[in-house]
């Protein structure tokens, strides 16, 4: 766990000597003004501050603070070439997932290791994890499970709505008990035996616990998982086991293992986008949809949702039943439709049709035009203290800056410099 | 940039990017000439950088074949906002050299049939994202960005992914879209990237009196809007249409692949090449599992 980022630390140079003591000399600084704690002053800056992390070595072996926004532009680069090279390679996504998020409130849950607890901080984050799932996926459903005592236990059905999922979530926060891999996966794979034949089948486990107590032979279940094609993917917030590396592997998921809090958030985040799909996870398929309109004003109805009288004005008029629903995207209640906007669908297009990756280019000095970024109209030779380094775009060769680059390709979807362009024949 | 005023940012200094379209197409059969309904956006402008000094107001024109920067009132000069002739000049000088950039490259282009042409708002609406952004990034504190839309064209139905990706990333920044359509027929685009962020629609029937509408509705700022009864969008239609005859429909089938909408069942999938298995002829009128 301190591995990672305890280069920089392990490392003076002889150069390096006379910056870690002004280092030194800021931190004895602070020691003076913090008294009346806990821990020892040096305790503190070492546990809490994790001070080594934030330095790093340059070329020369000199240790210096992390220029935060190049390397998160660099490591924004990384995943992003990663995701197009998977597209270039034409893989399909998964645009609708059915996922179960498994969280484990075992004893291991309650460990203060996560501030204030693990349970907390993962509770925390699957609110944010599960609102920005249904902002990439508005078609998609989740349902939530626990692990406690070794028993699993559904929270939620599954369903279409984020709001119901977190309150549901919040409200059962409790952990005792020893954690079942097997019982969670067996409860899940039953649920998702029932899901139409053209969703994805995903489970997500939260798991805190080192160990799982199994009534059975655990590798049968998870054979069973595979056989019935549910992609199972797990993030640990303790160490790597092997019984749950095997299950990702066996199962096409991916494993990994939280650092730290925020290092969870991010790991957790990593399924929010559409996994490529394999084909012959989910047949191909299509699917009936109904589009409602909005009700006329002096319609007066009963809802199917909340049961409350509503005028028509307020909720949407399934185009087959005539059933009013409050929101959308849903499913009728009354004759199973899945009811949907138009607005829904292109919400999920931009996964479909990704900006192509811009590649990095220095200035030339002398070079005509295009000093400014296309997009924010930012000069690009100031923004960059020692280097002119930016991006341009493959298809328009208009020049971007870091900050529009990060946004074109992570919200707006769009090249700013293809769209002002007439596409030529 | 007024990064030395960022402490005096309050609830109602408002960031305006207007988004002007020029399309010579529509312009040349509009009612109202190109030269009058600039002097109206012109006194538009000046009327809101009037009303409070820290107001930013930015022209962005939509062409046929590029859009661009026209106007950028943190560069006008410190002279102050008042200089409405200086302003008038500058920016009616720099519309002239767009159109006339622009309709040099529209000529380049033997795609773009006469008449038949819309402006390229996707592209205009991008940029003027991206300009707001940095607006966000340069302090904590910073004005109330929204952007306005003059659209007189008809919708380009090819740019439909690239504007409703713009008008989700503007709903995720908050970014009202407000419009007001200036041609003759609705915007299908526009109302739902108004209705999507909450802005205004509106389509002024007395164009001579743009200016009015224009300062009556959308120069008010975010924070006054909650206290004022402007005209609300009524019914959107949010219905698709289908890919195969471009009817508007109720219901349909999608492909499970890449969300096409079909009107009516099809063995293999038009646009992405997916053969589809047959199923029940009814996938989703099966009792409910739930039951």
């Amino acid at each position: 766990m301190y591995g990672v980022g305890g280069g920089g630390f392990n490392a003076p140079s002889t150069a390096s000597g006379k910056r870690k003591n002004q280092e030194d000399d800021e931190e004895d600084e602070e020691e003076e003004t913090g008294d009346g704690r806990v821990l020892e002053a040096w305790e503190r800056a070492y546990a809490d501050d994790r001070s080594w992390e934030a330095l790093q070595e340059d070329e020369s072996g000199l240790l210096r603070p992390i220029d935060t926004k190049n390397l998160v532009h660099s490591q924004y680069r990384r995943r992003l070439l990663l995701r197009s090279a998977a597209a270039a390679a034409r893989i399909q996504k998964g645009l609708i997932r059915y996922l179960y998020i498994v969280i484990d409130l075992s004893r291991a849950a309650s460990e203060m290791d996560y501030r204030p607890s693990r349970m907390a901080v993962v509770a925390k984050c699957a609110e944010a994890f599960i609102r920005e799932f249904f902002d990439q996926n508005p078609l998609s459903h989740v349902g939530l499970v626990t692990i406690k005592d070794g028993i699993s236990h559904r929270l939620t059905d599954i369903g279409g709505s984020p709001e119901s999922q977190i309150m549901a979530l919040m409200g059962k926060l409790e952990c005792s008990g020893d954690s079942s891999l097997q019982n969670a996966l067996e409860l899940v794979h039953g649920y998702l035996n029932q899901i139409p034949s053209y969703g994805h089948k995903e489970v997500l486990l939260l798991y805190s616990a080192l160990n799982t107590c199994d009534p059975g032979d655990i590798m049968e279940t998870i054979e069973k998982c595979k056989k019935s094609k549910v992609r199972c993917s797990v993030i640990g917030l303790a160490a790597e086991i092997f019984i749950c590396k095997h299950l990702c592997e066996e199962t096409g998921g991916s494993y990994t293992v939280a650092l730290d809090e925020s290092h969870f958030k991010e790991l957790l985040l990593e399924h929010a986008p559409p996994p490529p799909a394999i084909a012959e996870y989910a047949a191909a398929n299509l699917i009936k949809m109904g589009f409602p309109q909005r009700g006329a004003e002096d319609l007066i109805s009963i809802c199917s949702c909340h049961k409350k009288v509503k005028s028509g004005a307020e909720g949407y008029i399934c185009p087959r039943c005539k059933v009013n629903v409050c929101e959308l995207p849903t499913e009728c209640r009354t004759c199973g439709l899945t009811l949907v906007s138009s607005p829904h669908l292109a919400r999920s297009y931009h996964h479909l049709f990704p900006v192509a990756p811009f590649d990095e280019v220095t200035f030339k000095l002398g070079q005509k035009g295009g000093q400014n970024c296309y997009g924010c109209q930012q000069s690009l030779i100031n923004s960059a203290s020692q280097s002119n380094l930016h991006v341009c775009c493959p298809k328009c060769k208009q020049h971007f800056c870091f900050d529009c680059d990060i946004y074109i390709h992570e919200s707006l979807h769009n090249c700013p410099g293809c769209e002002s362009q007439r596409s030529l024949p | 940039m007024t990064t030395t005023h960022s402490k005096l940012y309050a609830d109602d200094v408002s960031l305006v990017v207007v988004v002007v379209d020029t399309n010579p197409f529509f312009w040349a059969g509009a009612a109202l000439p190109f030269a009058d309904f600039f002097s109206h956006l012109i006194h538009f402008v000046n009327s809101l950088l009037l009303l409070n000094h820290l107001n930013h107001v930015v022209v962005i024109a939509a062409g046929v074949s590029s859009c661009a920067y026209v106007f950028d009132s943190s560069n006008a000069g410190a002279s102050g906002a008042a200089d409405v002739a200086a302003t008038l000049d500058k920016a009616s000088r720099k519309v002239e050299e767009f159109i006339k950039q622009d309709a040099r490259e529209t000529a380049g282009n033997g795609t773009v049939a006469a008449g038949g042409a819309a402006s390229l708002f996707s592209g205009a609406l991008s940029i003027a994202l991206c300009y707001i952004q940095r607006i966000f990034r340069s302090g904590t504190r910073h004005p109330q960005p929204r952007i306005l839309c003059l659209q007189g064209s008809p919708d380009g139905p090819e740019q439909y992914v690239a504007v409703m990706n713009s008008i989700f990333s503007a709903q995720r920044s908050m970014i009202p879209i407000d419009s007001c359509i200036v041609g003759t027929q609705d915007s299908a685009f526009l109302q739902q990237a108004s209705y999507i962020t909450g802005g205004v629609y509106m389509k002024p029937q007395e164009l001579s009196g743009l200016f009015q509408y224009l300062a009556a509705v959308f120069a008010s700022d975010l924070h006054s809007r909650a206290f004022l009864r402007l005209p609300k969008t009524l019914g959107v239609d949010f219905r698709a249409s289908c890919f195969c005859h471009k009817k508007t429909i109720d219901m349909g089938y999608v492909c499970s692949v890449c969300l096409s909408i079909f009107c009516k069942y099809h063995k293999k999938c038009s646009t992405c090449g997916s053969e589809f298995i047959r199923v029940m002829p009814d996938l989703n009128s099966m009792p409910d599992q739930r039951q």
